[in-house]
């Protein structure tokens, strides 16, 4: 067998994962933390002050990498759950209902930082405009996951029907994605392209792309640790767990 | 014994359903007089003047449509989850989402016609423009279909629990978000003088969808919650 092809089954074995998920999860935390240093550092005293807005754009570094990451989690979640629903993979199951509280979690900092942000630039806290309404109900539809999750006793069923449900939210992710570009909307459009030309200046994107970076290492190592606690509590009592805790039967 | 067609099984079930429906007739009218109620709450907290009611009355009839709708969902497969029919639904020889789907009608027909008949009278209550009326009353007809289809996916995931209770809302709530904007919308367009048209193009569009993929998924996760 191909060894890559190997690794990757031997990988849904629930003490290989552990195994893996233990080594890896102190690694990505750590990039994540230094590229998160030097992207604060780099947005909060490098970068220039907005001609418009002054000092108080730099909370973008921290709202859009925010915004990108609740969107690709609630996607890799429903991913996740796909494969879980179709092959019965047990580590994909646990895989998609760690992403959730994490996506929660990024979600949650990107209304608050927009609010933030809102309150000197539009004069509000909130504003009923569809990109934050959809953003809100992106919130729900993690919360609703969570719920689901842990409102039914038998786990493996709880995994499979909150993955249902993420699956079925996968529907609103586009809505967000361009709900700026269908309506009006006092949020504004987009201003940083993966390709072609940004309308936003050169000297200010570093530190973008440094945020952006470190919250997918962030997550990756988030996911890694929930996700082998959630491994762990499913295996508890096997022999392998036993014998790692150190009470071998 | 010949074995089921479409029609015959679908026959069958709606003829239980509303044959049951009729022998406890009472309940067909409690999501009508709920939604009465909301209504009547509406009303007396605004004040009960003729001008601010009527500006917020197609709003609160969708709210109050919503909300009934919404506490009427546990009933969609509970009884047939508990007595066991709902395992003779995944053995039958006609695909479990054709069931679904004719079940989500019957309850339609049940809860949701009601309302949408009782919605003049409703609608005099809270001084609705009479103008307003045809949209309200189309983008309900569009509407609600669509909140049985979307509620019996959330029905459907959480009928394996022995009480679901606030966790149906938190589930639905979400999912019913863009029905809501779109059928409140329409009417809120056609009281400003702009064409409700495009937002009952877009239920019109979204109930077309939903009653292809909603049956489907309910079934998925009905299979999940029997497993």
């Amino acid at each position: 067998m191909n060894p890559v092809v190997r690794w990757f089954h031997q990988l849904g074995s629930p003490p290989t994962f552990d195994r893996f998920a233990a080594r890896w999860t102190p690694w990505c935390h750590g990039v994540a933390l230094v590229l998160l240093g030097l992207g604060m550092w780099q947005a909060l005293f490098v970068v220039p002050a907005d001609y418009q807005q002054g000092d108080s754009f730099r909370i973008l570094y921290i709202h859009v990498p925010a915004a990108w990451m609740s969107l690709l989690v609630f996607g890799l979640m429903a991913f996740y759950a796909a494969i879980a629903l179709v092959w019965r993979i047990k580590l994909c199951e646990i895989l998609a209902m760690a992403c959730a509280p994490i996506g929660a979690a990024f979600t949650l900092i990107t209304l608050a930082t927009g609010s933030i942000w809102g309150k000197p630039m539009w004069g509000t806290w909130w504003d009923w405009d569809p990109r934050l309404t959809t953003e809100l109900v992106l919130l729900f539809l993690y919360l609703g996951v969570m719920g689901l999750y842990g409102a039914i006793d038998d786990r493996r069923a709880a995994a499979r029907a909150a993955g249902l449900l993420a699956i079925v939210g996968v529907a609103l992710l586009p809505v967000i994605r361009y709900s700026v570009v269908w309506w009006n909307s006092l949020h504004q459009g987009q201003t940083i392209r993966m390709f072609g030309e940004s309308s936003m200046d050169a000297s200010m994107m570093l530190p973008l792309w440094l945020m952006v970076v470190a919250t997918k290492f962030w997550f990756a190592g988030s996911l890694l640790a929930r996700a082998r606690a959630d491994n762990l509590r499913r295996e508890s009592g096997r022999d392998w767990v036993l014998r790692q805790a150190g009470a071998a039967p | 014994m010949n074995a089921p067609t479409l029609a015959s099984s679908a026959r069958a079930l709606l003829v239980r359903d509303l044959r049951l429906l009729w022998r406890r007739r009472g309940d067909a009218f409690q999501p009508a007089l709920f939604a009465l109620l909301v209504v009547v709450l509406f009303a007396l907290s605004l004040g009960g003047e003729a001008e601010s009611l009527s500006r917020v009355a197609a709003a609160v009839l969708w709210l109050s449509v919503l909300l009934a709708g919404l506490l009427s969902l546990d009933t969609l497969f509970r009884g047939d989850a508990d007595d066991g029919s709902l395992e003779q639904w995944i053995l039958a020889p006609v695909p479990l989402a054709w069931l679904v789907a004719v079940r989500v009608f019957s309850h339609w027909l049940a809860t949701a016609l009601p309302l949408i008949i009782a919605t003049p009278l409703l609608g005099e209550l809270l001084y609705l423009p009479s103008g307003q009326l045809p949209v309200l009353m189309a983008s309900l007809l569009l509407g609600t279909p669509l909140l049985s289809l979307l509620g019996a996916v959330v029905a459907a995931l959480t009928v394996g629990m022995r009480r679901s209770g606030i966790l149906v809302a938190l589930l639905a709530l979400p999912l019913y978000v863009p029905v809501l904007v779109f059928g409140a919308g329409s009417v809120a367009a056609s009281a400003q003088g702009l064409d409700a048209v495009g937002a009952l193009l877009l239920l019109g569009a979204g109930l077309v969808v939903a009653l292809v993929l909603a049956p489907l998924t309910a079934a998925a996760a009905i299979r999940i919650a029997l497993s």
